[in-house]
């Protein structure tokens, strides 16, 4: 099957969604993703943050689809003709979503144990705008502690179901819900009843904020001053494969593999992620790989070359023009960031 | 011309006994006995009946688009979870006359081929539930539902499902959801219900007014229920009315009559309480865009406005409404629409899901916002802000939901600025109990 996102076409298999025919490409490309994540069955389709305009439905019927729609579970026909980056509405329409899901968001990044490895962050940084236009309260909900590990940020979280998906799938019994509704909606264990299996710790790794936090690692350090490592053990019940935090010497953090998209292919066991808190249970594999725009990178792994686009962009929105002889074109990209709006 | 309400005020009609001697169980005899399927699908399909559960899509056509492979259970559900504030039709038919819907329920699975149906009716209506059930019974004890009906071989059990108590659960992916024992959440589309529905089975969810008419259908031939009405409005349609209006109440209409006759009639609503003015109305239940006096008589383009899918929606948005599924709502002059747009906004702030962003966190802003501006806290910049939140929820949504708690709002800035900016630019009038924006040179202005 052919498909065309942003320009540029390529060839997948039949069912692949609009999601996963991007991420071939790259994730200049990709559209964002909050809710969804490709090992939990079932996840996407809630937070809207990967609508993209469809231009062309198929070679058959290349009439647009009226509405935007979601990449994540949207399957490509032949001859689809996608557009995210390029169009307009889907980047207006983006705005909007990182509006909403910043709406009820406590914006405690400096005291968040996620900063640094935070999706929201990512995607408010990438899509939304710097100020914000709400002036009511925020809605507040107490912390909760689910089971002697894990404690729940309500007021953090965005609602992805991720959690939900993973407690469903990963561990058996079902114990982990939402209740109530709108944006009073909560995740909870159904009456206070503590998550209490052997894989219930990846509820963490799969929150793309920092609603879901290790106890464990509470308040120990900020990320971009840890460093991973690859490891792994013998482990009876998972595969083992881990990536480890370290502060100094000392390990501060175990956490599942990561890939670029930030999702976990295998999950890891309580065990391994609570108790193996020395050098001496793993098997050290090397340094992670993580990307060098991430802040986790900053200071350990050689010096950052190329300078990220958003200060230049940021300089050139802000560049005042003093003088009418003056040429523009020395700052070399024209401002492509939207107008501030009038007061 | 009434179809569904013919007999409705017969002492007795919700017994099955009195509904047969007034002609009821025909269809299904007629149904049964005569035809096939496929001639009632034919049936149906001719006699152009749109969807009353607000969306208007051809009920034939719907019922052709279910998925029918072998050896796989298909369902007809019966949507009977009204809760859009405006409308109580439903609720009326279901109460007074319950075997009007079964019959249609039988003569609607007949169509489809389906063995089991379920009538998903709203919690708090526990007492309507409880004449269902009585009423069913009735039916199984007359060989009308059950084995083998009336010798033709075809089973079919209905069961009656109270409701999970919520606005979304009318939605049908999330009654369905919710039929099944779970969380009422709409699931995302495709795939659609008629491919994969209750039970991942092919699914068609009707309303009970849509499922009531079949019947009668069945009983004079889709061309004579084609011959209601105007173009591709046919038949009757329940309007409940309420409101400042001299006789709120349902009434059954024969679509293509004015909008004007059915306010100012005696026959229908009777006119505006004594000694005011028609100053707005929302004509199908909450969701709709709400309309100023002179647009809902006639069109920005100066005919009568009729009561029809087509005539409502004429101007679409920017000066037309929708007929929805019949909740008119007729205000005068002492109603404040920024009020009347926060009790709205505060209903759908209530129940939005909560699954999909934009509708969970934007219902509650609207709510905030118009609160705010209500009680003399307005900013004048929260006007455009609402226009704006509401277009990034409208479309952007995973059900419905967040489209009609959109228009509302949407719709009453669009025709009623000036009485929102009045709110802002004068809190210390606005707050006043009763106090009511009065528009210079509108017709309901004193």
């Amino acid at each position: 099957m052919k498909v065309t996102i942003d320009n540029i076409t390529l060839e997948v298999e039949p069912g692949t969604t609009i999601m996963q025919a991007a991420r071939m490409i790259g994730p200049e490309v990709a559209p964002p993703a909050m809710c969804y994540y490709e090992p939990l069955k079932g996840s996407g389709g809630k937070c809207r943050a990967c609508l993209v305009k469809v231009t062309a439905g198929s070679e058959k019927d290349p009439r647009p689809m009226p509405k935007l729609v979601p990449a994540c579970i949207t399957a490509v026909q032949d001859g689809m003709i996608v557009e995210n980056t390029v169009n307009e509405d889907v980047l207006e329409t983006r705005k909007g979503i990182v509006e909403f899901l910043l709406l009820n968001h406590p914006l405690d990044c400096p005291v968040c144990d996620q900063a640094g490895e935070c999706h929201l962050q990512d995607f408010s940084f990438e899509h939304g705008v710097s100020s914000t236009r709400t002036v009511e309260e925020r809605n507040t909900f107490e912390p909760t502690d689910l089971g002697p590990n894990i404690q729940l940020h309500m007021n953090r979280c965005i609602l992805c179901y991720r959690c939900v998906y993973t407690a469903d799938q990963i561990t058996d019994g079902r114990v982990h819900g939402v209740m109530n509704r709108g944006d009073h909606a909560e995740i909870s264990t159904y009456i206070e009843k503590a998550i209490d299996n052997d894989f219930s710790g990846n509820v963490i790794d799969v929150c793309p904020v920092g609603a879901l936090t290790d106890k464990t690692y509470r308040f120990k350090s900020r990320v971009w001053f840890s460093k991973p490592v690859d490891a792994h053990c013998e482990c009876s019940k998972c595969s083992g494969k881990a990536t480890i935090w370290y502060k100094g010497e000392e390990v501060i953090r175990v956490t599942g593999r990561k890939n670029m998209w930030g999702e976990v292919t295998d999950f890891i066991c309580n065990g391994c992620r609570f108790d193996k808190k020395k050098t001496a249970d793993w098997v050290i594999e090397g340094p992670t790989n993580v990307s060098r725009h991430s802040v986790i990178s900053a200071n350990k792994y050689g010096a950052n070359l190329i300078k990220p686009a958003f200060p230049v962009l940021q300089a050139a929105r802000d560049y005042k023009q003093i003088n009418d002889d003056r040429d523009r074109s020395f700052v070399g990209i024209q401002p492509a960031l939207p107008k501030s709006k009038k007061k | 011309m009434k179809i569904l309400t013919e007999h409705i005020d017969v002492p007795n009609i919700d017994t099955i006994d009195v509904f047969m001697k007034h002609g009821g169980y025909s269809a299904v005899k007629k149904a049964l006995k005569k035809m096939s399927p496929d001639e009632v699908t034919e049936e149906v399909k001719k006699s152009g009946l749109r969807g009353r559960g607000g969306a208007g899509f051809p009920m034939g056509m719907k019922w052709s688009f279910l998925a029918k492979p072998e050896g796989v259970p298909r369902y007809l559900v019966c949507n009977a979870d009204e809760s859009e504030p405006g409308t109580f039709k439903d609720h009326y038919l279901m109460w007074k006359s319950p075997h009007t819907l079964i019959e249609g329920m039988i003569v609607s699975s007949f169509a489809l081929g389906a063995n089991t149906s379920y009538i998903y009716v709203r919690g708090e209506l526990m007492y309507v539930i409880a004449i269902l059930e009585k009423a069913i019974q009735e039916a199984y004890d007359k060989g009308l539902l059950g084995k083998n009906i009336l010798g033709s071989g075809y089973d079919l059990d209905l069961f009656v499902q109270p409701g999970g108590g919520a606005y979304i659960c009318g939605e049908e992916t999330a009654l369905l959801e919710s039929l099944e024992g779970k969380r009422g959440n709409p699931r995302n589309k495709p795939p659609f219900p008629a491919v994969k529905g209750l039970w991942q089975c092919p699914t068609v969810v009707n309303n009970v007014e849509s499922i009531a008419a079949t019947s009668w259908i069945v009983n004079n031939g889709g061309d004579a229920y084609a011959a209601i009405g105007v173009g591709r409005s046919t038949g009757t349609k329940l309007i409940s009315a309420s409101g400042h209006i001299k006789k709120p109440g349902v009434y059954e209409i024969p679509l293509g009559i004015t909008v004007e006759d059915f306010i100012y009639s005696d026959e229908w609503c009777g006119g505006i309480r004594d000694g005011h003015k028609l100053k707005a109305v929302v004509a199908g239940g909450s969701s709709v865009p709400i309309l100023p006096a002179e647009l809902i008589i006639t069109t920005a383009a100066g005919e009568k406005r009729l009561m029809t899918y087509e005539s409502l929606s004429d101007g679409g948005f920017v000066s037309g409404t929708m007929l929805g599924s019949g909740g008119f709502v007729v205000m005068d002059e002492t109603a404040c629409i920024v009020h009347n747009t926060l009790t709205f906004a505060k209903f759908y702030h209530h129940e939005s899901c909560g699954q999909c962003s934009p509708c969970r966190e934007g219902t509650g802003w609207m709510d905030k916002v118009i609160n705010r501006i209500e009680h003399g806290q307005g900013r004048i910049e929260d006007i455009d802000l609402l226009v704006d939140v509401a277009k990034k929820i409208e479309g952007n949504t995973i059900c419905p939901l967040g489209d009609a708690a959109a228009w509302p709002v949407a719709a009453a800035i669009r025709h009623f600025r000036d009485e929102f900016e009045w709110h802002i630019e004068h809190p210390e009038l606005a707050t006043k109990p009763g106090a009511v924006f009065m528009r210079k040179g509108a017709s309901w202005t004193k």
